[in-house]
């Protein structure tokens, strides 16, 4: 994934500072209480919303179990439409491939479409190095590339932003990438929006190159959508003469009709709209209608890796929707940033550590970026079990074990800081499979509650350091259900 | 070895080998979920049609199909329009009482010229009810994508009951995925900014659909 994150503390360190920011807190809070009241209110228009679901997750997990057929179907179709189809398998290849494509055009200048897939792979820090400018077009990503800043959320990158920030951005940094900011820019939406507006449309009317990902390819057509709310999108797949899509392998629907599916359960799960104001789809090259060069590159960069993972493939279902994150009470108070990631939230932990491996820091701690509450997998449109998913990578997180690397088996080691809890895990382990002497034990801490410390000693403090340690209760249950005899006689 | 059979050897390998080719899709999917959402009449079709776009902003004119052309010249004139877009297949007439300055969509025609349109007429292929949908698929009476996307108001004519649908599932199946679809709901919308809606960042601020009837 993108050298972005590189560097950034682990989890726990980055949403510790997270938290104690007011201003994001605030603006995390109103945005995801905003939308998820919204998405419960368009759901439920839908009386068949739990059958939508099973068949996106239906879908979704025909499409891997038959990936191979479906990709190699999917490069014909768009080939016999007019498209050429490139394969990168890393993000290094996937960039040079762009790189080399805008290159062959002359150009040093391109108009992107806000995609996650770009973001993953680093592409805009790339072409820079390559001498090469893309311009975000889409209004949240515009406020996050002219803040130097990174995005936040899936789906509205700049939520962590509110509007005199983005006033004060716009009129620092306007200028230096085009046409300023109007004098007198006030921090109302519509002002900010128009100033967006201006600033931008000078960038469409030129580029003759366009950047974009896709939310989903159809296998049997070679149809490639865009699914957005601006018209930024719509902008870039149809002014430019070349187009150059980047798009995950997983994102792969295999028939026509499989898109009435998504296009009903997308929009209302992320935008809690019935349906989001634009949606493009685009079938090769039309004759004098639009871009006359079609790029389709499909990534890998750690997708078949996941594929490999029996319990972690279903990650490979998400539609990028940002349901998960809304409801997620960590994200709402830790923030984006602080998965160190593009893809932030429950689905970003679950995500992340698969593409990129658990190797790093940040990687190995966003497993326990959650409280396990169940919520992401509520409002899941595609039933992706992102609890479950967790404590798998948990577990292999603190025990190791097989695991797949850039399409090779690989052992991983347990990693590093989770001695104590190996052998807590380990202790706990033995205690339960000897009973007396787990009765011994807990009548001898009963009796000692007293002087019980509220913090765990040693190791285990730093455990204690984000929770309160349970009160040990004056007497042990089987003690008491034996006293009692099964609760009937109370009095007793 | 080529990337592409790098990764399709991956994808293999993931799977503890070759995968058959799937011959078992259509019973794979269970497809029990509905075809369209409630019961209505054509008439309360056309009605929630009406109702979803005004909920998204557009702005919902209804005319016979003689009323049209008079509606089409008050719009612009409402909007204060001096030149048009114009497809190349739209009806004689829709336009005949209009003086505005008529802009035709050509291949050769610049973004920036057309960036001059103050307004663009169109009919669309489909419109979806539950949605307040209306898809444009690029016929001659729709013209380029571009024309319907840089000047700042389309006045859209929707046929009804004819080109009305209910549901998303049943305007998939009257569209051909080898044109170039544009699927539109109310004015291009932008919630960036603390989540407020304001219509209108770079597609169309105005978006005035006319539901014709009778012909």
């Amino acid at each position: 994934m993108s050298g972005t994150f590189v560097g950034m503390p682990a989890f726990p360190k980055a949403a510790h500072d997270a938290v104690r920011n007011t201003t994001l807190r605030a603006n995390l809070k109103h945005a995801t209480h905003t939308i998820r009241d919204k998405r419960e209110r368009a759901v439920s228009e839908l009386d068949d919303w739990a059958r939508l679901r099973q068949a996106g997750k239906e879908i979704k997990d025909h499409t891997l179990h038959h990936l191979e057929h479906y990709l190699v179907q999917l490069e014909e179709s768009v080939t016999a439409a007019g498209g050429t189809v490139h394969w990168a398998r890393d993000a290094d290849e996937a960039n040079r491939i762009v790189a080399g494509l805008v290159k062959e055009t002359g150009e040093s200048e391109v108009v992107k479409v806000k995609s996650m897939a770009t973001q993953e792979i680093g592409l805009n820090e790339h072409l820079e190095t390559e001498g090469i400018h893309a311009y975000e077009t889409d209004l949240a990503e515009l406020i996050v590339q002219l803040g130097n800043d990174r995005p936040s959320h899936i789906l509205v990158p700049a939520i962590h932003r509110n509007r005199g920030e983005i006033r004060d951005i716009f009129r620092k940094e306007m200028g230096s990438w085009g046409r300023p900011a109007p004098e007198g820019l006030t921090d109302t939406p519509a002002e900010l929006a128009e100033a967006a507006r201006l600033h931008l449309r000078e960038k469409f009317l030129r580029a003759k190159v366009g950047i974009s990902g896709a939310n989903f390819m159809v296998a049997e057509t070679g149809t490639l959508v865009v699914v957005e709310s601006e018209g930024n999108g719509r902008m870039c797949l149809t002014l430019p003469e070349t187009l150059i899509s980047v798009v995950g392998i997983e994102k792969i629907v295999p028939t026509w009709q499989d898109l009435e599916v998504f296009l009903q359960t997308l929009p209302r799960s992320s935008t809690a709209e019935r349906m989001n104001p634009y949606t493009s789809t685009w079938t090769g090259t039309t004759d004098s209608d639009g871009p006359q060069n079609f790029h389709l590159v499909l990534i890998d960069n750690g997708r078949t890796d996941t594929l490999a993972d029996e319990v972690g493939r279903q990650a490979l279902r998400c539609i990028r929707c940002s349901a998960c994150l809304n409801v997620c009470p960590v994200y709402e108070r830790a923030g984006g940033h602080a998965y160190g990631s593009v893809y932030p939230g429950p689905i970003g932990a679950i995500l992340s550590p698969q593409l990129r491996g658990t190797g790093s820091e940040i990687d190995a701690s966003l497993p326990y970026a959650s409280s396990l509450c169940g919520a992401c997998y509520e409002v899941c449109p595609v039933a992706i079990d992102i609890p479950e998913v967790l404590v798998h990578l948990r577990e292999r997180v603190v025990a190791g074990g097989p695991a797949t690397r850039n399409g090779n088996k690989v052992m991983l080691r347990p990693a590093k800081g989770h001695a104590a809890e190996r052998a807590a895990m380990r202790a706990a382990t033995w205690a339960f499979t000897h009973p007396a002497a787990l009765a011994t034990g807990q009548r001898l801490a009963s009796r000692t509650r007293r002087f019980h410390p509220r913090t765990a000693p040693g190791p285990g403090k730093a455990w204690t350091a984000t929770r309160d340690l349970p009160k040990v209760p004056a007497e042990p249950f089987r003690d008491w259900w034996k006293r009692t005899n099964g609760g009937k006689e109370t009095n007793k | 070895m080529s990337s592409r059979d790098v990764i399709l050897g991956r994808v293999r390998r993931a799977l503890g080998g070759p995968v058959e080719a799937p011959d078992s899709y259509a019973k794979d999917i269970d497809r029990s979920y509905l075809r369209e959402h409630g019961n209505r009449t054509t008439q309360q079709t056309v009605e929630l049609l009406a109702e979803n776009l005004a909920d998204y902003r557009a702005i919902v004119h209804r005319a016979t199909s003689e009323e049209l052309p008079a509606t089409i010249v008050r719009l612009l004139a409402g909007h204060g329009s001096r030149a048009v877009a114009v497809p190349p297949g739209l009806p004689d007439g829709w336009l005949a009482e209009a003086d505005a300055t008529q802009v035709h969509d050509r291949a050769e025609n610049t973004p920036a010229e057309l960036d001059e349109v103050d307004s663009v007429v169109t009919a669309c292929a489909v419109a979806i009810a539950e949605t307040g949908t209306i898809v444009l698929d690029g016929s001659p009476d729709q013209g380029r994508r571009r024309i319907t996307l840089v000047p700042d108001h389309h006045i859209c004519v929707v046929r009804v009951p004819d080109q009305v649908v209910s549901s998303v599932p049943q305007a998939l199946e009257r569209l051909d995925p080898t044109r170039p679809l544009t699927w539109i709901s109310g004015p291009s919308a932008t919630s960036d900014i603390e989540l407020d809606r304001v219509e209108g960042v770079h597609g169309p601020r105005t978006l005035e659909v006319v539901l014709v009837s009778g012909g």
